[in-house]
C-alpha cells in the first residue's frame, strides 16, 4: 500500500530539478536531482510489478531491453560531438514518443489478439482507449517529426554514398492538409474507441500521425529548428501524460503533463529570443527559395592584409557562426583575442546571436570551453548598437546570422533578428567559400567594399592570422 | 486497466500539474535553453513506467507475440530516452562549468 509514495518523492525531485535547471549555477544540480527522480521512479515501479501486481514472471522481457536501452543511450549521449547535440536531443525526444505511442499500442493490441479478452465497461473503454488513441497520435507525430528534424539539423544523410540533402518544402495549401489530417486522427480515434478489437484502426493511426508529423516540420526551416523540437518534447509530455490515464499511475500524469507545459513555455521563450511566433513558426509558409545561384564573386584577402587593418584598432567584435564550432577554432579565437588585447590594447568583445549554431547557447557554451571571460560574451540586442563605433568585425563562419537579407519584408530570413556587422568600420569575414548559409540565400555582407574575405577552414585561417598579427 | 473511480481525481492530478509547470518556468536566459530542453526531454522518457507495466501485462496475459514485442520496445527506446538524456545534459551543463 505504501509503495506509492516512491511516486510522489519522484515526482517532488523532477519539480526541484526542472526549477533548478533554469538558474546557471544550479543548473548540474537540477539535472542530477530529476535523474534521481527517474532511478526513483523505475525502482518504486519495479517494487510495484513485483510485490503489488503479482510477481514478475519473466525478467528477460525487462532487463534485456532495459539493459539495451540504457547503452544505446549512454553510447549516444557519450560519443557524440558537441556540434551535433541538438540532433541528439531531437533523437531522443523521438524515442521517448515512440515509447508512449507503443505502450498505447501494446495496450490496444491486446484486445486485438485475445478475443476472449473482456472488453471493459463503455465509460471505461471510452476513457481508455481515447487516451491510447490521443498517446498514439501524439508519440508517433513526435517520432517522425523529431526523426526529419534530426535530418534537418544535419543537413541530409548518406545512402550508400549518395548524399540526399534534408528537404525544406511546403506551400499554403499544405496547412489545409494538415488541418485535414488532424480531423482523421480524430475520426480513427472515435472509431477505435468503438471498436477497439479492429486491428485497422491502431494501424490507421499509425500512419496517419505519421504523416502529420513529417507535415508539421516538412516547412520549417534550419533556423527555427530548436523552436521545434522543443516543441515536439513538450508534445511528448503530454504523451506520456495520457499514458498516465490508461495505466492509472500518478506519476506519469504529473510528469508528463509537468514537461508539456513547462516545454510549452521554454519553447515561447525560445521564440520570443528571436522575435518570431509560435504560429509564425508553425504556419508560415515555406516560399520556394531554392538556393540562390551565386552570380557574384570577391576575391579572397590574406592573412596579412588582414593583419595591417586590424594594427592600432581600438574596437573589436567577433561574430562566431556555425563554422567556429564544426572547425573547433575556438581556442584560437581566444588567442587571436589576446594578441590584440596585448598588443594595440584592443577592447574585444564577441556578439552572441541567439540561434549561432543551430542550438540556443552554442556559442557561449564553446567559447566557456576556451575560457573566454563571461564578461565578452554580449547577446545580439546589447551589441548591435556598439557596432558603429567598432572598427573591425571579425565574422567566424556565421551567415545567416549576419546576413542583411533578413531586414528584408520577404524571403526565408525574413524578419530574423540578425547582427549589424555591416555597420563596422570594416568587416572581416573567415569562411569557407562565398556558398549560402542553412536559409541558402547570398549574403549582400560578403561584397561589401569594406568586406575582406578569408577563405578557409576557420581553425588554420585563425592560426595564420595570429601568426600575421604577431609578426606585424 | 483504467478505474472509472479515479478518473476525476486523475484529470485533477494532470490540470494541476499543468498550472505548476507553466509557473515553473518563466525566465530563463539563452544559454540554458538547450540544457533544459534537453533535461525535460530525460523527465519526459517517464513513459519508461508505462512500458514497465506494459511488459507486466503481457507476462500475466501469456506473453502474446505482438504486444510484448510492443512493450520490450518501447522499455527500450525509453530507457535510451532516459539515460541518454540526462547524460546529454550532464554533459552539455559540464561544458559551462570550465568558465569558474
Amino acid at each position: 500500500m505504501w509503495i506509492p509514495f516512491g511516486y510522489l518523492i519522484a515526482a517532488v525531485l523532477f519539480i526541484l530539478g526542472l526549477k533548478k535547471l533554469s538558474h546557471p549555477r544550479t543548473a548540474p544540480l537540477g539535472n542530477r536531482l530529476s535523474s534521481l527522480g527517474m532511478a526513483v521512479a523505475i525502482g518504486t515501479a519495479l517494487v510495484q510489478m513485483q510485490f503489488g501486481s503479482g510477481p514478475i514472471t519473466n525478467w528477460n522481457l525487462i532487463l534485456l531491453p532495459m539493459g539495451a536501452g540504457a547503452l544505446i543511450g549512454l553510447v549516444l549521449a557519450c560519443k557524440a560531438k558537441t556540434t551535433s547535440m541538438p540532433e541528439l536531443v531531437a533523437l531522443f525526444n523521438g524515442f521517448g514518443g515512440a515509447a508512449s505511442a507503443l505502450v498505447a499500442s501494446a495496450e490496444c493490441w491486446k484486445f486485438v489478439e485475445a478475443s476472449e479478452l473482456a472488453l471493459p465497461d463503455p465509460f471505461t473503454k471510452t476513457i481508455a482507449f481515447g487516451a491510447a488513441g490521443f498517446s498514439a497520435i501524439i508519440g508517433w507525430c513526435t517520432l517522425t517529426g523529431s526523426l526529419l528534424a534530426v535530418l534537418k539539423l544535419l543537413g541530409g544523410v548518406s545512402v550508400f554514398g549518395k548524399w540526399w540533402a534534408a528537404p525544406t518544402w511546403g506551400p499554403a495549401w499544405l496547412n489545409v492538409v494538415k488541418v485535414l489530417l488532424v480531423a482523421l486522427v480524430v475520426v480513427l480515434t472515435v472509431a477505435l474507441v468503438n471498436d477497439p478489437r479492429d486491428a485497422r484502426w491502431p494501424i490507421l493511426l499509425l500512419a496517419s500521425s505519421s504523416v502529420l508529423g513529417v507535415l508539421l516540420v516538412l516547412p520549417i526551416g534550419g533556423a527555427d529548428m530548436p523552436v521545434v523540437v522543443s516543441l515536439l518534447n513538450s508534445l511528448s509530455g503530454i504523451a506520456a501524460a495520457f499514458t498516465g490515464f490508461i495505466i492509472n499511475n500518478p506519476l506519469l500524469l504529473v510528469a508528463g503533463s509537468l514537461v508539456g507545459a513547462s516545454g510549452f513555455i521554454l519553447t515561447i521563450v525560445m521564440c520570443k529570443a528571436m522575435n518570431r511566433t509560435l504560429t509564425g513558426v508553425l504556419f508560415q509558409p515555406y516560399t520556394a527559395h531554392a538556393s540562390e545561384k551565386l552570380t557574384r564573386t570577391k576575391v579572397g584577402s590574406d592573412p596579412e592584409e588582414v593583419a595591417m587593418v586590424l594594427d592600432g584598432a581600438r574596437k573589436v567584435i567577433i561574430v562566431p557562426g556555425y563554422g567556429m564550432a564544426v572547425s573547433q577554432s575556438q581556442h584560437v579565437v581566444k588567442e587571436f583575442a589576446e594578441l590584440l588585447a596585448q598588443k594595440y590594447d584592443t577592447e574585444v568583445k564577441y556578439a552572441i546571436h541567439p540561434v549561432a549554431g543551430r542550438m540556443p547557447g552554442h556559442m557561449n557554451v564553446l567559447l566557456a570551453e576556451a575560457n573566454v571571460p563571461y564578461e565578452q560574451m554580449v547577446e545580439m540586442d546589447d551589441i548591435n548598437p556598439e557596432f558603429p563605433e567598432c572598427d573591425v568585425a571579425l565574422v567566424i563562419g556565421a551567415n545567416d546570422t549576419c546576413n542583411p537579407a533578413a531586414r528584408e519584408e520577404t524571403g526565408p530570413l525574413a524578419g530574423m533578428p540578425i547582427i549589424n556587422v555591416d555597420q563596422a568600420q570594416h568587416v572581416v569575414v573567415v569562411k569557407r567559400s562565398l556558398g549560402v548559409g542553412y536559409a541558402g540565400v547570398d549574403n549582400d555582407v560578403f561584397y561589401l567594399d569594406k568586406t575582406m574575405m578569408l577563405f578557409g577552414d576557420a581553425k588554420t585561417m585563425m592560426g595564420q592570422l595570429n601568426k600575421a598579427l604577431a609578426e606585424s | 486497466m483504467i478505474d472509472p473511480s479515479l478518473f476525476l481525481l486523475n484529470l485533477t492530478l494532470f490540470v494541476l500539474a499543468i498550472f505548476l509547470g507553466v509557473e515553473l518556468i518563466n525566465k530563463v536566459p539563452a544559454t540554458l535553453h538547450t540544457p533544459l530542453m534537453s533535461g525535460a526531454n530525460a523527465v519526459s522518457g517517464i513513459s519508461v513506467i508505462g512500458a514497465l507495466f506494459g511488459t507486466q501485462i503481457v507476462m500475466q496475459d501469456g506473453g502474446r507475440s505482438v504486444a510484448s514485442l510492443l512493450a520490450g520496445l518501447a522499455l527500450m527506446l525509453a530507457m535510451a530516452n532516459v539515460v541518454g538524456g540526462f547524460a546529454v545534459t550532464h554533459r552539455m551543463l559540464n561544458m559551462f562549468k570550465k568558465k569558474s
